[in-house]
């Protein structure tokens, strides 16, 4: 809907005027005013992070607090891996986030392809489990999985962060996938089968590769989820050589009172792979909303 | 047609239905199985062991509905997590949803920035909520803090932020605005699909800006509206980790949420069986709650007839 409004507009000599206009009838001016102070209010926490980062611990506890420090302490980086064993949780999250992409995008496309393209009997009751599984507070099956995982003896192991994974990833992004596959004409589908390819051959061979956006979109979303995690990370491993970033940063919190440029520095460290790939996916990100059939209707 | 249904050899002689059906749960049968083992599975678990009281090192023992009628009593802080739940909820879902919608209708125009805006008004979803958790643990430090800074700087009396069990919830509440980057972007995607033609149509009856935006775009969104209202209510309840780093429920438990509570009871004070009631009533909360508004879309969410 919205594209083809687009398109309109592109080619009337009229709309091409509107274009210049703006759609919220508002005067540039003040529109951008708003935007461009609203972004300082809300970067605030990243500038005063990156600030904080670069400062000697004295600096930090100075009133009023500086927003350029001086000297600038660039040592902190280095120090953050000499003070605490950084590398080892910067692997450990990167092989568990890497992990569960794999998990995730794997699973999710196969489930997805079962409820998008085959018609199996009680398909849509299954389908409306599957969502209905989204409103699902995790914490409700928390205490009785860690139980399982604690008798298994696989605490304080990677285990019960990537094997759930493999299992469908999470109802959201089978239901996101799923979306997309039915957008896919069957015709392409319908050539391969003559020539009698397997459906796995049609879904690997065909249907994954023209999914490519969506994939991006989940991968984007997986990566952030599992990256970021704090609770799962804190509940499931203990030793110091298990942990992930999220729950290392705390590491400077408790030492021996806080750490705060340390703890900073290290923030800024975490921070920088996400934004990363946040700017590199961004056009997946945007088309993963429009695919939750939120965006243009 | 008729050559598919000639028996061919070496293949079994299945109905087409029935070969679907088989193909059909083979894919889905990832889910199907985590669906039983990390879904339905632990549930069912959740539900026994909330009716015992174990702290796994020693064998479980049935207590009957003690978890349960357990939770009315004043010395239990139920109730207390819960108020605090709803409180946060109460008010920073709806300054969120209007404060994203504000915004997203600010960055609705065609030109230069808009990406870039979009792209800074997101990156809080992005920031891992342990270290903005953090950083707003350290901007409001009474010490040294920024916070305190600005308001020497008006001559405004300096405050106690994360201690002062007042502004401790509207702390928490503030860097839940600082999240309308999800919202905001859907919202974005609603306003981008409400056809231009009916503002020009609406503007050539005479109609302002703000008759528009009540007229239109709000009816047009609404189903927006209510998905981000939805979403955001079942993930507020659920607030954990900015309240876990920032003030680990204090001061004077003012900032105890339910899963942070849940959290404490079963894996700081082993009280599983308490811990498994806690999540039920969670979840039968939240599904109430849900239901609510699904019978309430009725009276104010629009849907296009296409």
């Amino acid at each position: 809907m919205a594209a083809e409004t687009q398109g309109q507009d592109a080619h009337t000599p009229l709309s091409k005027l509107q274009t210049s206009m703006f759609i919220f009838r508002l005067n540039l001016l003040p529109r951008l005013t708003f935007l461009i102070v609203f972004s300082i209010v809300m970067s605030v926490p990243f500038w005063w992070m990156l600030s904080t980062s670069l400062k000697a611990e004295y600096q930090v506890l100075l009133f009023p607090p500086s927003w350029i420090p001086s000297p600038i302490k660039w040592q902190n980086y280095p120090d953050v891996f000499v003070k605490a064993p950084f590398v080892v949780w910067f692997s450990n999250t990167l092989y568990i986030t890497v992990v569960s992409l794999v998990g995730t995008l794997f699973s999710a496309s196969l489930v997805a392809y079962g409820f998008a393209r085959i018609q199996f009997w009680g398909r849509n009751v299954l389908f409306i489990l599957v969502l209905s599984t989204m409103m699902l507070p995790d914490v409700v099956t928390l205490i009785p999985t860690f139980i399982l995982f604690s008798r298994l003896d696989w605490i304080d192991t990677f285990l019960p962060l990537i094997v759930p994974v493999f299992f469908g990833g999470s109802a959201f992004f089978i239901f996101l996938i799923r979306q997309y596959f039915t957008t896919i004409p069957f015709d392409l589908e319908e050539a391969a089968f003559i020539d009698g390819a397997s459906t796995f051959t049609v879904f690997w061979r065909i249907i994954l590769p023209l999914a490519k956006p969506v994939l991006g979109t989940v991968g984007l979303f997986s990566f952030l989820g599992n990256w970021n995690d704090f609770m799962r990370p804190m509940i499931y491993l203990n030793s110091p050589e298990k942990k992930t970033l999220a729950v290392g940063l705390r590491y400077f919190q408790s030492q021996w009172g806080t750490e705060w440029a340390l703890m900073m520095a290290a923030a800024t460290i975490m921070i920088v792979p996400v934004l990363i790939v946040f700017f590199f996916t961004q056009r997946y990100f945007v088309k993963g909303i429009a695919l939750s059939g939120l965006g243009g209707r | 047609m008729g050559v598919s249904s000639l028996p061919l050899p070496g293949r079994r002689r299945l109905s087409k239905q029935a070969r679907e059906n088989i193909k059909g749960y083979l894919f889905i049968s990832p889910w199907l199985l985590g669906f039983l083992l990390w879904v339905l599975g632990p549930m069912v678990a959740s539900l026994v062991i909330s009716f015992t009281e174990w702290d796994i090192l020693t064998p479980p023992e049935f207590v009957g509905f003690k978890n349960y009628t357990k939770l009315l009593d004043p010395n239990v802080y139920f109730l207390k997590a819960l108020y605090n739940t709803i409180y946060i909820t109460a008010i920073g879902v709806p300054l969120q949803v209007i404060l994203a919608l504000f915004v997203a209708q600010f960055l609705n125009y065609r030109g230069r920035g808009v990406n870039l805006f979009r792209t800074i008004f997101y990156l809080p979803m992005v920031t891992p909520i342990v270290a903005s958790a953090l950083v707003w643990l350290m901007i409001f430090n009474p010490e040294f803090g920024l916070a305190n800074t600005l308001l020497r700087l008006f001559k405004l009396p300096e405050q106690r932020w994360f201690l002062d069990p007042d502004l401790s919830k509207p702390l928490i509440i503030v860097w839940m605005l600082w999240h309308i980057g999800g919202s905001m972007v859907i919202f974005l995607g609603g306003l981008q699909s409400v056809p231009e033609s009916l503002y020009d149509a609406a503007e050539v009856d005479g109609a302002g800006p703000v008759r528009q935006f009540f007229s239109i775009t709000l009816p047009l969104i609404s189903p927006v509206i209510f998905f981000v209202i939805t979403t955001s209510i079942i993930g507020t309840f659920q607030v954990f980790t900015v309240a876990f780093i920032t003030t680990g429920g204090g001061p004077i438990r003012s900032t105890l949420f339910y899963v942070l509570y849940l959290y404490k009871n079963a894996f700081e004070y082993l009280r599983m069986g308490f811990g498994s009631g806690l999540a039920w009533v969670l979840f039968v909360i939240i599904l109430v709650v849900t239901l609510v508004q699904f019978k309430l879309a009725n009276r104010w969410v629009y849907y296009e007839v296409s």
